[in-house]
């Protein structure tokens, strides 16, 4: 076969996937701009669901809430997770195939079988709330952190820490300044999947949540049967192009510092 | 390792406590409540209902759709990293990017766009009538479910295999080339088998989350089509069979954890192997 044929086999095979990855993004984004209440008629461009949004007081709370949890989660399990990952990195061998073991159980068993547990262990002691839902998040996130920041650690140069410790520098200075920087790969890929993971739930929300609150996704399942309010279609739209341009941003501007990084 | 001596141990303290209280201790009460019955009264029964006909049922098709699922997601995810790593786009993150980046438009509107694309007379078999070909009857079957798991899950399986595949030194594989080994060769050779990490990792990150998602078979099923996650959802929210529920909660984490100990132990083992290297 030859080269070019080739390439383009491979260049129409990847939008076939691009298309099948964002075909179901873009319809969601189309509705959010059709003023027809009906998911399936087109009646023309409106921009008022997105109007109606900032209105409504409901949607913003499930916003308020889905974020709060998010960003508590993330945060809490990067320190927990990444101190794990310290500690794991020091272990003797047989505390460390336990500990991973234990680090295996939450990726590996079904979300539904994880939520129904912790809610059934919960109503033991505490009432399902914002509480419970945060400390589901934070245990099924901190394996991903841990994931991500341990290859970190295990390449981390330790050397230069003892030099700190040497010339006098305290464990917690000499632990921020000479070991954090080397993770910080780690610490953002972490960082990030815990917060997408905690964003994107349904399952371990809708079991830990308890009535009387919401976090945006199972509002959405609420509302399947009666049918999704269409400003649900404008906010999911308007995170997905936030999140996008930031992305997109970071990207750039590590693109640009590698190439910058290349004339050296 | 990377030299931490062991008084950098006690940091991992605060993780195993969470652990204990929040993976091992609720592990423990769905346990006993699975084996319990509503008067406390040991009972083997709510795990033994898995092999009831209507429950077995669901437990088969989740079999299904969930060894589908992964068979579907591997081929496809095999020439998306070999296309990705031929046109160059390998540079910096832009595989993760893409890949990502779905998650962030609602898991829920996500699998209703789907059901939109599918439904009888939606988008795509609008499209169709419009060409003149007749129209998909694909809505509230299996096929729709699988699309729709094969749509959640195929980001779980090509980031891990992409991993692998870039974390292979380029002298091996330009070694192979200049042996004379063409592209399928070095592909078969060289390239599938050092990917086999990121292809274990790859499935135990789809298999059971496939087979347990009962929004997806909820939503692209049109509820006559049940997974095993559906059994166990209705028993907590309808049946208020919670003894129940457990019970088959169980049976699938035996199955899980069983099906997964091969895959997982040959992965610790390539953990254990280097350890033990290290520590020598």
């Amino acid at each position: 076969m030859g080269r070019k044929l080739t390439d383009l086999l491979c260049r129409f095979y990847l939008a076939i996937i691009m298309i099948f990855l964002y075909v179901p993004i873009l319809v969601m984004v189309v509705l959010s701009f059709n003023s027809s209440r009906s998911r399936v008629v087109w009646e023309g461009f409106t921009l008022s669901w997105y109007a109606r949004l900032f209105s409504s007081k409901q949607i913003l709370g499930a916003l308020a809430t889905t974020l709060e949890v998010a960003l508590l989660s993330a945060a809490i399990s990067l320190v927990i997770g990444t101190l794990a990952a310290l500690g794991i990195s020091a272990m003797r061998r047989r505390e460390y195939t336990i500990t991973m073991a234990l680090t295996n159980i939450p990726m590996l068993n079904a979300d539904i079988v994880t939520g129904i547990a912790l809610m059934l262990w919960f109503i033991h002691f505490m009432p399902l709330s914002f509480n419970t839902v945060l400390i589901a998040h934070i245990t099924f996130n901190i394996p991903y952190v841990i994931l991500a920041v341990l290859p970190k650690v295990q390449q981390m140069n330790i050397s230069i820490y003892e030099a700190s410790r040497d010339l006098g520098a305290n464990a917690v200075y000499g632990f921020f300044t000479m070991l954090l920087p080397q993770l910080t790969g780690g610490l953002v890929a972490g960082f990030f999947m815990a917060f997408t993971l905690s964003m994107d739930d349904f399952v371990i929300t809708y079991f830990t949540k308890g009535a009387g609150f919401n976090t945006l996704t199972t509002m959405i399942y609420g509302e399947i049967r009666k049918g999704i309010k269409p400003e649900m279609y404008a906010l999911s739209t308007m995170i997905f192009v936030t999140v996008f341009a930031i992305l997109l941003a970071v990207n750039v501007l590590r693109g640009k510092e590698e190439k910058d990084e290349a004339y050296y | 390792m990377s030299g931490l001596t062991k008084r950098f141990k006690w940091l991992a303290t605060p993780y195993l406590l969470w652990s204990v209280g929040f993976t091992v201790i609720p592990l423990i009460v769905i346990v006993r409540y699975a084996l319990t019955d509503d008067t406390g009264a040991f009972t083997l029964s709510n795990i033994t209902a898995i092999a009831d006909p209507i429950h077995a049922r669901a437990f088969l098709f989740s079999l299904e759709i969930a060894l589908g699922c992964t068979l579907i997601c591997i081929l496809l995810a095999y020439p998306l990293v070999m296309a990705f790593r031929r046109l160059r786009l390998s540079r910096g993150k832009f595989m993760m990017f893409v890949l990502i980046l779905p998650m962030w438009m609602n898991f829920i509107l996500r699998l209703l766009a789907w059901q939109m694309l599918l439904s009888s007379n939606g988008i795509i078999n609008n499209l169709l009538m419009r060409l003149g070909l007749s129209p998909l009857k694909i809505a509230n079957t299996w096929a729709a479910v699988m699309i729709g798991v094969v749509y959640e899950y195929l980001p779980f399986v090509v980031l891990p295999i992409y991993n692998a595949v870039m974390d292979i030194d380029k002298g091996v594989i330009e070694a192979a080339k200049d042996l004379g080994a063409g592209s399928m060769r070095t592909f078969w050779r060289v390239i599938f088998p050092l990917s086999m990490p990121g292809l274990k990792s790859g499935i135990t990150m789809v298999f059971v989350p496939s087979m347990t998602s009962f929004v997806i078979a909820d939503l692209l099923g049109g509820g006559k089509l049940q997974l095993i996650g559906n059994v166990i959802e209705q028993e907590f929210t309808h049946s208020m069979n919670w003894h129940l529920g457990s019970g088959l909660s169980v049976a699938l984490m035996v199955f899980v954890l069983a099906s997964m100990a091969l895959t997982v132990k040959s992965e610790n083992n390539v953990e254990e192997d280097r350890k033990n290297w290290e520590e020598s």
